[in-house]
């Protein structure tokens, strides 16, 4: 199928559209548009970040996983307790991938579970006291642990406790933070509202502590890698390009970190922020209290790795410049072959993509620099702010969809047809049983990493695997075949 | 009354972030931009307004205010 124009595109999405109630389309019409280039604020073409619709299958989380999940989970010294029913931590447990290096159970606790399991007694008696023996236990268990966060489960909004004063009183008597976060999941209209409340959770219980302590020696070259999750190790192969660049990383956030770098972070000269939908706010803040400069950078795919590099670079003298283009030149051979090998496999493939963060505009250009096209994506739980930076990746006349709903996404994909599908676990089976290959975009399908140069080579590999597998022409049974498929076949095995 | 954050982006221009409304946009013009008195009434590229009390000094940005929605806005 060639490319779609955007009257055909406007038509698909009436189409689609048409199943519902008369309410309910005029909502979901304003969530789905073509990309058009000339518009300049998302918001006159996309509507996001509003409250799903009752009875349609969202595919978003709630607050409570954009701060435990997302957020504060990955600091690896810390314990974060679910505070709440044993559930919501237990089902989410490491399901992240979120990489780091420790002794789990010693002195690392991100894919361990720690939980205060509520039962009835304690939504009708409270539960801070079990909270407070909760703290003491983990002191004794775990006496390597560098600080708790509280993550509040739905029910410590609903019955009132005063979690805030727990984690005082146990501050105080261990000497170690103790982070109160009300991310309750009932707050906010998806995992994004978890992301701002983790963040000012930060910058009220975490980030000045050090502000009275110059002890840190400190280098005109601090950077502080910001909205990194480690995902398969991402974070790591973002900070070695930093690093031979003649950076200091002082910091990762939040993947593989640990409570002192986030501590130290307001000493550094500039926050590279990768996601910016997750800690944006945090990034302001420092900016406005700490004059920390922040930017955006992109390091998926060479073309955009290369481009954020060199942006990087202009932010710092000579040397670092200098050092940033021997960098480029040492993995240029790399990622030729890279392209050499993987382009001719997948030129001209087309590519949906329906993910969250900072994914649905920034992998476009890994993407395109294996020859593929993205033909639509779309954010679970983008603001404005993401599609107005999303506008301009996009092709003119491809599908926008926002908080797009099961059996949206389901119809949108029979319409385009698209050769690959990057989303998450929930859409993976429903896809593959389509006969549509897919990769999930969320955990990089229990692959990578993909940030960086060596990345994308890891990155390449996967998309011609899954892609190029021959499984996807055994999908139809041979007594079902046509007699034309029928023949080659015979043609073949001759 | 939102808390905005003005602040000069990567190209130097001047913006305006109000996290609760997700809206971040270019400021077009502030009523009052001199070194003792800055603030006022401050236009959006978007169209819409805010109002910010004047400051008695000229800011270092970026810097977080109480505003007011504008008439237009």
């Amino acid at each position: 199928m060639s490319v779609m124009s955007r009257d055909e595109v406007e038509s698909l999405i009436q189409e689609v559209l048409e199943v519902y109630p008369e309410k309910a389309k005029k909502d979901r019409t304003k969530h789905l548009t073509p990309n058009d280039h000339e518009v300049e604020q998302s918001k006159k073409c996309i509507t996001s970040n509003k409250k799903s619709l009752p009875g349609v299958m969202t595919i978003r989380g709630c607050a409570y996983a954009g701060s435990k999940g997302v957020v504060w989970g990955p600091v690896k010294d810390m314990i974060h307790i679910s505070h709440g029913p044993v559930g919501c931590g237990q089902y989410s447990r490491a399901g992240r991938r979120n990489y780091y290096i420790g002794t789990t159970g010693v002195n690392a606790f991100v894919t361990m579970n720690f939980t205060s399991d509520f039962q009835e007694k304690d939504i009708v008696f409270g539960g801070d006291k079990k909270l407070a023996k909760l703290i003491d236990e983990i002191e004794t268990l775990f006496p390597l642990n560098k600080g708790v966060t509280i993550q509040s489960e739905c029910p410590i909004g609903l019955i009132g406790d005063d979690i805030e004063a727990v984690a005082k009183k146990k501050t105080a008597e261990h000497g170690k933070t103790v982070v109160p976060v009300r991310c309750e999941g009932f707050r906010g209209v998806s995992q994004s509202l978890g992301h701002h409340i983790a963040n000012d959770a930060v910058r009220d219980w975490v980030l000045s502590a050090r502000d009275e302590d110059d002890s840190f020696e400190t280098t005109p070259y601090d950077v502080a890698i910001i909205g990194d999750y480690n995902i398969g190790g991402d974070a790591w192969s973002s900070r070695i390009l930093l690093e031979e660049m003649g950076l200091r990383v002082v910091a990762q956030w939040s993947g593989d970190g640990t409570i002192a770098e986030m501590e130290l972070t307001p000493k550094v000269k500039l926050n590279l922020v990768h996601c910016y939908r997750s800690m944006n706010y945090i990034s302001r803040h420092m900016e406005e209290k700490y004059k920390i400069p922040w930017i955006e950078y992109n390091f998926f795919g060479p073309t955009k790795t290369v481009e954020s590099l060199r942006k990087i670079a202009s932010h710092f003298d000579e040397t670092i410049q200098q050092k940033c283009e021997e960098v480029i030149e040492r993995y240029r051979p790399e990622w030729d072959a890279v392209i050499a090998k993987f382009r001719p496999r997948l030129e001209g493939k087309r590519v949906m993509l329906y993910v969250g963060g900072l994914r649905p505009r920034h992998v476009i250009g890994a993407y395109e620099d294996l020859g593929m096209e993205v033909v639509g994506t779309g954010y679970e739980f983008g603001h404005n702010d993401d599609y107005d930076r999303t506008i301009k990746e996009m092709g003119d006349a491809t599908l926008l969809y926002d908080d797009v709903t099961g059996y949206e996404f389901e119809e949108f994909v029979k319409a385009v047809k698209p050769d690959l599908i990057g989303s998450g676990i929930k859409e993976k089976y429903i896809f593959q049983k389509m006969g549509v290959p897919f990769r999930q975009m969320h955990s990089w399908d229990y692959s990578g990493p993909y940030h960086g140069f060596d990345g994308f080579a890891i990155f390449a590999r996967d998309m011609d695997m899954t892609l190029n597998n021959p499984c996807w022409k055994k999908l139809q049974a041979p007594w079902k075949k046509t007699e034309a498929a029928a023949d080659e076949a015979v043609a073949a095995s001759a | 009354m939102p808390n905005v954050m003005i602040r000069k982006d990567e190209a130097g221009k001047m913006t305006l972030y109000v996290a609760k409304r997700d809206l971040e946009e270019d400021i077009v013009s502030i009523e009052h931009e001199a070194e003792d008195r800055w603030g006022g009434e401050i236009t959006l590229a978007d169209g819409s307004s805010y109002y910010v009390e004047p400051l008695t000094a000229a800011p270092s940005l970026p810097i977080t205010v109480r505003a007011k929605r504008g008439e237009a806005g």
